[in-house]
């Protein structure tokens, strides 16, 4: 059995332009890399900073 | 005060960073508007967090995180109907915020292409074609058996390219806006 869309997944694997299911599969992944590699925005930083820090508040709230 | 509940956490948070840029892709991926697509890794993050202590370090972080965005997005859509499947203004606002990023016309149509999936079909082909998890995984993800995981895959595909051909041919088929409607409406 063959996975097509599974088979391959170095983003820098050329395609043939007549094989349809391997243009696809490129495009999806460039359009998928095309937002994982932006830099986390620091709005989700900022909130695991503060999840962080509300837990070890209570914490050491029950800790004393 | 125990100093080694305090790594725990912080390596919970470090493994979480870890995995945020394919989570937000992932979300991206499926709604297609990075203003919701992040409000919705927002959203996952704090589900996440609240139920830490449910999580097994050492096992999949990226796949928990996944399975925890994917139910927060349909919980979302049944309390919202469709709303969030609306691809009304989706391409002008996508334009607008990231014109370098969607520069090239053919990545355009891609994303119009997979917009126009039944959103069960999006989620598998993105699972197993660009976020990198065997259909094992994507079945366990979506809470449904392999097969229907390679099925709803294949499906996907020959989808992506009936629509491909047909937007490719007319390059923007009747217009930007009015075309997902109408192939919709073909599809289902």
């Amino acid at each position: 059995m063959t996975y097509k869309i599974g088979a391959g997944r170095d983003v820098a694997t050329p395609v043939r332009a007549d094989n349809p299911n391997g243009q696809i599969a490129t495009k999806l992944r460039a359009l998928y890399l095309s937002v994982q590699e932006e830099a986390i925005p620091d709005r989700f930083l900022d909130l695991l900073e503060k999840l962080d820090a509300v837990e070890r508040r209570s914490l050491s709230d029950v800790a004393e | 005060m125990s100093g080694g509940m305090t790594s725990e956490e912080s390596s919970f948070k470090r493994e979480m960073l870890a995995a945020l840029p394919s989570l937000r892709a992932f979300a991206m991926s499926l709604i297609g508007r990075h203003d919701r697509a992040d409000d919705l890794v927002q959203d996952t993050i704090m589900k996440a967090w609240a139920k830490q202590d449910h999580f097994e370090m050492g096992t999949n972080m990226k796949a928990w995180l996944f399975t925890i965005l994917r139910n927060e997005l349909y919980s979302q859509m049944r309390k919202r109907g469709r709303e969030v499947q609306d691809s009304d203004g989706y391409f002008t606002e996508a334009l607008a915020q990231h014109p370098s990023q969607y520069g090239s016309l053919d990545l355009q149509d891609f994303k119009r292409a997979l917009e126009m999936l039944p959103p069960d079909q999006r989620e598998a082909i993105i699972l197993v074609g660009a976020s990198g998890f065997s259909y094992e995984e994507a079945a366990e993800i979506c809470g449904c058996a392999l097969g229907t995981i390679k099925s709803r895959v294949n499906r996907a595909r020959q989808r992506l390219q009936d629509i491909l051909q047909v937007t490719g041919e007319s390059e923007y088929g009747p217009d930007a806006t009015s075309a997902p409607i109408i192939s919709r409406s073909f599809v289902s």
